[in-house]
This record gives C-alpha cells, sequence and structure tokens, in this order.
C-alpha cells in the first residue's frame, strides 16, 4: 500500500510517465475489483467446506460463535454420511457412469471426427456441422422424449442408461475439439506412411492419435467433468436410491423433512465437488485450452 | 535395395488378409468410423426430438398410450396461468442474468488481461464455479439463502446494521426470483470470463500501440477496438449462454423447485414437474416443444445481431 502510494506520488512528479502505470490507480482498477471478483466466486466454497466441519450447536448459533470460523470442528457430518447413508454407493455409481460415457464418447468422437477431418469425403463438413448442432440441443427438451425411450428399451433405473444417453451431449462436444486437433496436425504426415504402404487404420493408430494426445486428454476430462455434474437425465431416469448419481442423491434423499440437516449437506456437496476440484487442479490446462478452443473453433 | 526390403514385408501382411484390405477400402471405413457417433446421436438425440414434438400432439401419461389430440396441450397451456408465469420468468430470468454474467464476465476478462504476479493460478481459482456440479454449489446457496441463519442476513443486521430483520431471500416471490438470477450469475461469470479472455489475448498489441500513437484514451481504445474484434466471439459465446441459460434446470430445482407459489418455475421445471413428477408425458413434452421458438429466435437475434459486424468487416464467413 505505501509502495503504492510512493508510486503514485511518484508518477505525479514525473509527469512523462503515463497515468494508466501509476501503481495507486493500478490498484483501484485492477486489485481491487479482482479481489471482490475472486471473494465472491470464492465465498460459496468456503461456506460449504466450513460447514461441513461445524458443529451443529455452532452452525445454529451466531450470536456465541463467529459463524465465520469454526471453534471446535468435527467430522461427525463426515462420519455420517459414509456410514449411514449410501453415500459411498452414490459415489461409485457417479464415477462407474461417468467413466462409461466419457470411454463411450472417447471412441466414438474420436472415429468420427477422423472420418470428418482426415478421410474427407463429400459432405463432410455438414456431417461436422450435424453433429456441432447436436451441441446446441439443450437436454431440457429431450429428456421427457427419452424418458420413454430408456422405458422402451428397459433401461429404466439402470446406470447403463446414463452411460448411453449421456453420450449425446459430450459427442458433439469431443467431435468437435478433435477435428480442431486433427487440423493442426500436418497432412503430409499421413501421406508420408501412406507412401510407405500403411493402412488408414495403422495410420490413425500409430500417427494421428500419437499426436492428438493432448487434445484427446482435454476431451476425455471435460467429459469426465460433465457428466459427473449432470442432472436432469439423471434425476428423470433413475428411481431407486441406490442407484442414484451423487448431485440428485444429495437432494433427493438427503433433503428431508422440515430440519434440513445442513452440516450433512454441505459435507455431502463438499465430497462430491471434491473428484472433480482434484480432476481440474492437475489438468488445469487443458480444460481451459479445450474450454477456449471449443468457442473458438 | 533398401526399398524391396522395407515393402516386402507390408506386401506380404497385405496380400492375404482380406479384412485389413476392407479396412483400407475408404468408404467402408468412413461409414465404421461415422457409425458410432451417428448411432448414438440418432437414437438418443434425434429420434427423441421428433418423438418429443410427437408426444406434445398427444395425450400419452406414463403406463398409457396417448392418441393425438392435436393441438389440444398448446390450447390448454395458452389459457393456464402457470406456464404463461413461467413463459415469463424464464424470459426475465435469461434476460437479466445473460446481461449480468456478461457485464461482470467481460469485465473479470479485461482484469485478468492485465499483467499480475500468480495470474495462471487465479484464472484457475476464477474457473471453479463452472467447475463444480451446479447441484451442488446451488445447495451452497440455498444454504446462504436460509430464512433464519442465512450468512449474508448476518452480515447486513448483526455486523453492518444495516437491516433490522434478516432478509426474506426465497419465501415471497420477487426476492426468490432475484436470488435464483444471482446464483445464476455467480455460476455463468467463470465460463463468459474464460473464453472472452481467449478472445481479448487474439487481439493483436499493435492495435492498442498504433491507437495510443494516435492519443486514443483508454475508454475509446475499448470501444473502438476492443468490442469490435471480441464481437465474433462474444456472438458464439452468447449463443451458448442464452440457451444454457433458458433452458436452465438444476438451479432452479435445487433451490426453490418453482415455489414460493410457483413464482420461480422456468419452463424446464414446469415440463420436468408436469411430465416426469406429474406423469401428463403429453403436456411435459408440449411445455418442452413450446421452448423451440424462444431458443430458436434467440439464437437467431444474438447470432446474427452480433455476427453481423464481423461479415461487415470482410472476414471470412465461418
Amino acid at each position: 500500500m505505501t509502495d503504492a502510494v510512493a508510486q503514485a506520488s511518484v508518477a505525479q512528479t514525473a509527469p512523462d510517465t503515463m497515468a494508466w502505470d501509476s501503481g495507486l490507480r493500478r490498484l483501484m482498477m485492477i486489485y481491487l475489483p479482482l479481489g471482490c471478483f475472486v471473494l465472491i466466486l470464492l465465498f460459496p466454497f468456503y461456506w460449504m467446506a466450513i460447514t461441513s466441519f461445524k458443529p451443529n450447536a455452532e452452525l445454529m448459533n451466531y450470536r456465541e460463535h463467529n459463524p465465520f470460523w469454526i471453534s471446535s470442528p468435527t467430522l461427525a457430518h463426515i462420519k455420517h454420511l459414509l456410514f449411514d447413508t449410501a453415500y459411498p454407493r452414490w459415489l461409485w455409481t457417479t464415477m462407474m457412469v461417468a467413466i462409461g460415457s466419457t470411454t463411450l464418447s472417447l471412441v466414438a468422437s474420436t472415429l468420427a471426427a477422423y472420418a470428418i477431418e482426415r478421410l474427407r469425403f463429400r459432405g463432410s463438413p455438414y456431417v461436422g456441422l450435424g453433429i456441432y448442432l447436436a451441441y446446441l440441443v439443450p437436454p431440457s427438451i429431450l429428456f421427457i422424449p427419452l424418458a420413454t425411450v430408456v422405458v422402451q428399451f428397459g433401461l429404466f433405473d439402470s446406470p447403463l442408461a446414463l452411460i448411453l444417453v449421456y453420450p449425446t451431449f459430450l459427442v458433439p462436444f469431443c467431435t468437435w475439439l478433435l477435428i480442431g486437433y486433427f487440423k493442426s496436425i500436418p497432412y503430409e504426415l499421413e501421406e508420408c506412411a501412406l507412401v510407405d504402404g500403411a493402412t488408414r487404420l495403422q495410420i490413425l493408430r500409430r500417427i494421428t492419435l500419437p499426436l492428438a494426445v493432448p487434445g484427446l486428454i482435454s476431451a476425455g476430462i471435460f467429459s469426465f467433468t460433465l457428466s459427473w455434474n449432470e442432472f436432469i437425465y439423471a434425476l428423470a431416469f433413475i428411481q431407486s436410491g441406490a442407484n442414484k448419481t451423487v448431485p440428485v442423491a444429495i437432494l433427493t434423499e438427503l433433503v428431508t423433512g422440515d430440519v434440513y440437516q445442513w452440516g450433512a449437506l454441505m459435507a455431502g456437496s463438499l465430497l462430491g465437488s471434491l473428484p472433480v476440484a482434484i480432476f481440474y487442479s492437475l489438468f488445469v490446462d487443458y480444460y481451459v485450452s479445450s474450454l477456449t478452443g471449443a468457442v473458438k473453433e | 535395395m533398401s526399398v524391396t526390403t522395407l515393402s516386402s514385408p507390408i506386401l506380404a501382411q497385405r496380400q492375404p488378409n482380406w479384412l485389413v484390405r476392407l479396412f483400407d477400402y475408404k468408404p467402408f471405413l468412413i461409414v465404421m468410423c461415422l457409425a458410432p457417433a451417428i448411432g448414438l446421436l440418432a437414437v438418443f438425440l434425434t429420434y427423441p426430438l421428433g418423438l418429443g414434438i410427437w408426444l406434445a400432439f398427444t395425450d400419452t401419461t406414463i403406463g398409457r398410450k396417448g392418441e393425438f389430440i392435436g393441438l389440444e396441450n398448446f390450447q390448454y397451456l395458452f389459457t393456464d396461468p402457470l406456464w404463461w408465469n413461467a413463459v415469463f420468468y424464464s424470459v426475465l430470468y435469461t434476460g437479466i442474468a445473460t446481461f449480468g454474467k456478461f457485464a461482470l464476465g467481460f469485465w473479470l476478462a479485461l482484469l485478468l488481461n492485465n499483467h499480475f504476479p500468480f495470474k495462471s493460478l487465479l484464472r484457475a481459482i476464477v474457473l471453479l464455479p463452472w467447475i463444480v456440479p451446479t447441484v451442488l454449489s446451488a445447495l451452497a446457496f440455498w444454504w446462504i439463502y436460509d430464512p433464519q441463519f442465512s450468512i449474508i442476513s448476518y452480515l447486513l443486521v448483526d455486523v453492518l446494521h444495516w437491516r433490522t430483520s434478516n432478509v426474506d431471500f426465497l419465501g415471497s416471490p420477487w426476492p426468490a426470483r432475484f436470488s435464483l438470477i444471482a446464483a445464476n450469475i455467480w455460476r455463468g461469470i467463470p465460463f463468459v470470463a474464460i473464453s472472452l479472455l481467449a478472445g481479448l489475448q487474439t487481439i493483436s498489441p499493435s492495435l492498442y500501440e498504433a491507437a495510443m500513437l494516435d492519443g486514443a484514451s483508454s475508454w475509446q481504445r475499448f470501444r473502438y477496438i476492443t468490442f469490435p474484434m471480441m464481437m465474433p466471439i462474444l456472438a458464439i459465446v452468447m449463443t451458448f449462454s442464452i440457451i444454457f441459460t433458458f433452458t436452465d434446470f438444476q438451479l432452479v430445482y435445487a433451490i426453490t423447485r418453482g415455489g414460493p407459489v410457483n413464482s420461480t418455475h422456468l419452463l424446464a421445471t414446469l415440463a420436468f414437474q408436469r411430465g416426469i413428477a406429474g406423469g401428463e408425458l403429453g403436456e411435459g413434452a408440449a411445455i418442452a416443444v413450446s421452448m423451440i421458438p424462444f431458443l430458436v429466435f434467440a439464437t437467431l437475434f444474438s447470432y446474427f445481431g452480433l455476427a453481423r459486424r464481423k461479415w461487415q468487416q470482410g472476414e471470412a464467413n465461418d
């Protein structure tokens, strides 16, 4: 702060320095709003975390305990969650569904992107556009007819239904992302391999895919996150408590009666967010590049 | 010499195996590669989309096959105040939330575009609300909006003494509507900010240098360089944002489930309540289908309204 003021006074004494570079102005125009943004964007998570470790007495008493801190942290809520509810089971189901649908959509969209971008047939841009348009169809329009389709297939109340349905929004995204990645791989590499007598599938396996690994990782982690977070399909297609995914189960199984157990609810939310948050922290750059890449394409 | 040694094993491998030859036949390979993706999308996206439109014209309920009843569902909806209420709130929700998200998100993107320490860490933190499952952060908001133990009420009443009574966030219609919009803006800022930041980074610094030499103020630099250059990406991000805000479901379902007195129903939550919870599949499908015209209109508006500038600049129309 004092440093900033000192810099500001320097800026005033030296008229040649542009106003933008003055420290005080920088503080007011950049750091202060940035600090507010970070504070507001992170506060719900802080609140979620702190609530999960607070004993119930502190949770409901702001007069004697400072609500922003925990006087006597407790693991009771998490213990309740892990041992008295089916929470581990829900986590497991969610994990399996996310892994299953991610694998399925990665395979399907890698092949599709390869066909559209590299095998180049008449009308391939239109197929690409069609797949892209599929991304614009929101799940809220589809869930009612999809529920009847799922019932027709005898998959109602089965996690398999979710594994098969999630690719409807994962495949368009992944295909579009991978088309972009395949575009960046020089075509000459494939021509060399063709001249050497490699088959198309050999080219895909030995040349294109190894070079597209960053794209595959981006598409994979993105799909995993999207299917972990999916809600409306899981809510509409799964009935029995044991087969629910974490977001649905917390909302429908843990919210009971008139007195909400905020400690357990927040602990459940925290634990349900952690896997994606950890995943995210490991692959931040891939997330950012896939998010922005998909938008730019 | 070397050529023969290289090619002969491949030839020997290729000639007898008809399967390998089949997979090297281009039309066959194209069909095989496209089959999984197109198959999945056809069965679980195109077919349900068509089925949904068909269901909207029938009186199907759960467990009973419906009959074609023409426009009856829609005629009923047009006389249903709850549907009009949901249309009103969906439009309001989309309008205010999109405006908020883009104003704040653009601001955040401009802030993040500066140079300061720990920039990449900060960018990573900013994206968190978008990564975490919406329902789970919505639960955190529900708790923050609690009538008795809301932390915002605590701040306003006990710390700052600005109010004498707790804020009733979700108990009456208008505060509940705006509370939900605030939560939606909170969740939407990161996506907008990070996407727009990527756009900002593609603007060549030499444009700003040229403008500064010409004596342009910082506002003029924003107005005549940043803003026009951002138009194409703004159009795409806004199209996405409008579509997914208008059809939002999770946030409202998690926090209010349409209450109090059905004042915060979006079309999607109303469709769920009638179609799945109430079992009236036909009517629910009609509500879902009634979203389509709004979506098409919003998409065309945001896309062509904003992207038109790009054509005027004479860039490729891609």
